[in-house]
């Protein structure tokens, strides 16, 4: 959230901004949970002409949109999403906030009734850095797409891709893409024959599975 | 006070008046005409006639938001803190208009004007407006101002009720609408709370039924009690904590009925100080259109439906210690909008003041609107 600045100091969209904007149809109606300073939910209204609202509690995060000009609306995740209606967006998008949540697993369930698909994007856990630094030395694993102390880290719920692939079983949703970068954003052939092991973050492109 | 006026004020200001001749339709039926209409206006109009903000007050407002009326005035307009040149609402940018609403004292036509028809003082006959009357008022000013389109039109409190009323009856007249310490319509208990000071000014013996005027006298005790009640719904507990505490006047108590405790005096001061600058009348008018304000009644109960005609683009700002429109009833209405599918934001604001504080500048709440601000003036070429 506050702390996923989008756009790179040279002012280049990040990669993996650039790939989940792939996945968005032109004219979509999305929804953007933890939005930040509103940056992707701007460059895809520019760029594909979509539609929809920014959700963030950080108030000059909000400030911000708000001068982005995208329609911002200051509310906290952890109150749910009940306020919104099945099916009323196309796509439900949330870049590095599921690991910030109460409970993962009842936004995620939220996300899929009120969009026709949702987009998720979260920092590994099942990475072999912060294996490493619990198993070798002993200590929570600090890295850049971690950068905080396990005291003050607003992250209170990571997970590895295998753990969020069997929630996604659990709660009936599909996965149609999956997409692995490393810090820098960048993907390599690893990442694809061992995801959970050499992908930093991961990107997830869901839907609910058919009934 | 000020001899030399503070530079970011609009400085010295004279009230205009626009004298309408065909009578104005009301909801409850009647007709009320000729009426004249009080407004101010702050900055320039561009040539475009794009710049233009319409600003509505509330309650106890009038048409004086911002500057002052002499030099000698030691108080500015009720949102001064809010219009001027380098405030949100910048008068180097935009043109700000300000009217008084009808029923309103020393404003546009009260109940304390002379009535042509009886030659006597309104008084009780002055019929009963609500919040959709002003905006058709409104309407006739925007035109006889020359502006087709607002660039926004914004109001806190009974203020962002006309701007919900504007975006929903006119939505081509305006771009924005920035509806602050709002409620979609009134909950029981602020209507309790209404009909008490309602209560207290009706059954004050100075009263005579509203012809008081013609008396020579006001209903000062029935007009205080109801200030003071309302000005406890405006002020959070927080906040009168925090003013008074249990702060004694003469540092020990008295057992006695005088007033002891700071708050008592506060609240007494308050309340004799409103009488000597409103009307009796004009406070049953306000906290009835108040009452009556209600937009899902004309849509099947159902707020998002009477959104559904509005083209603005909405803001909407709520403060965490307003408890008489809390944040949940801003966020009713930002529902509403979402689910109309309506262009929307949302700022809840931390504070500490309560419902007052749509008239303070919290750091959050300035930058929330100059942020806004901003986008308006570019739209509108300034």
């Amino acid at each position: 959230m506050s702390t996923d600045p989008a756009v790179s100091e040279t002012g280049e969209l990040r990669a993996d901004l650039d790939i989940i904007s792939r996945w968005i149809e032109p004219g979509a109606r999305v929804l953007d949970l933890g939005c930040g300073d509103g940056t992707l939910l701007a460059r895809l209204m520019a760029t594909q002409g979509v539609t929809g609202y920014g959700l963030e509690i950080n108030p000059d995060n909000v400030i911000a949109s708000v001068a982005a000009g995208v329609n911002v609306l200051q509310l906290d995740l952890d109150d749910g999403l009940s306020q919104f209606e099945d099916d009323s967006f196309d796509v439900v998008l949330m870049t590095a906030a599921l690991q910030e949540v109460r409970r993962p697993d009842l936004l995620l369930a939220e996300m899929l009734r009120i969009g026709r698909e949702s987009v998720v994007t979260f920092p590994n856990f099942g990475h072999w850095k912060p294996r490493l630094s619990i198993a070798l030395r002993g200590v929570m694993p600090i890295s850049r797409a971690m950068p905080d102390e396990w005291y003050d880290t607003p992250n209170i719920h990571l997970c590895t891709v295998r753990d969020f692939e069997r929630l996604c079983r659990m709660l009936g949703i599909t996965i149609t893409r999956r997409h692995m970068v490393n810090h820098a954003h960048r993907s390599t052939w690893g990442m694809r024959l061992l995801p959970n092991l050499l992908g930093e973050i991961a990107l997830y492109r869901l839907r609910r599975d058919p009934r | 006070m000020p001899r030399t006026l503070p530079a970011n004020s609009v400085g010295i200001v004279t009230p205009q008046s626009l004298q309408v001749a065909e009578p104005l339709p009301l909801d409850c039926g009647k007709t009320f005409g000729p009426y004249e209409l009080v407004f101010e206006t702050y900055g320039e109009l561009n040539a475009d006639r794009s710049n233009a903000i319409l600003v509505c007050h509330a309650l106890s407002g009038n048409h004086h938001a911002a500057g002052y009326h002499s030099e000698n005035d030691d108080k500015p307009g009720w949102w001064d803190k809010c219009i001027g040149p380098g405030k949100p609402f910048d008068t180097n940018r935009f043109f700000v208009v300000c009217p008084a609403n009808l029923g309103g004292y020393q404003g546009s036509t009260g109940p304390g004007d002379h009535n042509p028809a009886t030659g006597r003082p309104y008084g009780p006959d002055f019929p009963v407006v609500t919040v959709a009357d002003w905006v058709r008022s409104q309407r006739i000013l925007q035109r006889h101002l020359g502006i087709d389109c607002w660039a926004a039109v914004a109001g806190g409190s009974l203020g962002a009720m006309q701007v919900m009323q504007w975006s929903i009856d006119y939505p081509e007249a305006l771009r924005h609408a920035l509806v602050i310490a709002a409620a979609p319509r009134l909950s029981a208990q602020n209507i309790a709370f209404n009909e008490i000071a309602r209560q207290a000014i009706v059954t004050d013996p100075e009263f005579h039924g509203g012809r008081y005027y013609e008396h020579g006298v006001v209903p000062r005790r029935g007009l205080m009690l109801a200030r003071m009640l309302g000005h406890i719904t405006y002020l959070s507990d927080e906040a009168m904590r925090a003013k008074f505490g249990r702060d004694l006047r003469g540092g020990r108590i008295n057992y006695g009925f005088d007033v002891e405790f700071q708050v008592e005096s506060y609240l007494r001061y308050q309340g004799q100080s409103f009488v000597d600058r409103f009307d009796a009348n004009t406070y049953l008018l306000m906290t009835k259109a108040l009452d009556y304000f209600d937009p899902a009644a004309r849509a099947d109960g159902k707020l998002a439906q009477a959104f559904a005609p509005a083209l603005a683009r909405f803001l909407v700002i709520s403060f965490t210690s307003d408890w008489r429109f809390s944040p949940a009833r801003s966020r009713e209405i930002v529902d509403a909008l979402v689910d109309a599918g309506k262009h929307v934001s949302y700022a809840e604001i931390t504070s500490d003041v309560g419902h007052d504080d749509f008239l303070l500048t919290m750091p959050h709440y300035v930058r929330t609107l100059n942020g806004y601000l901003d986008r308006v003036a570019e739209e509108a070429g300034v």
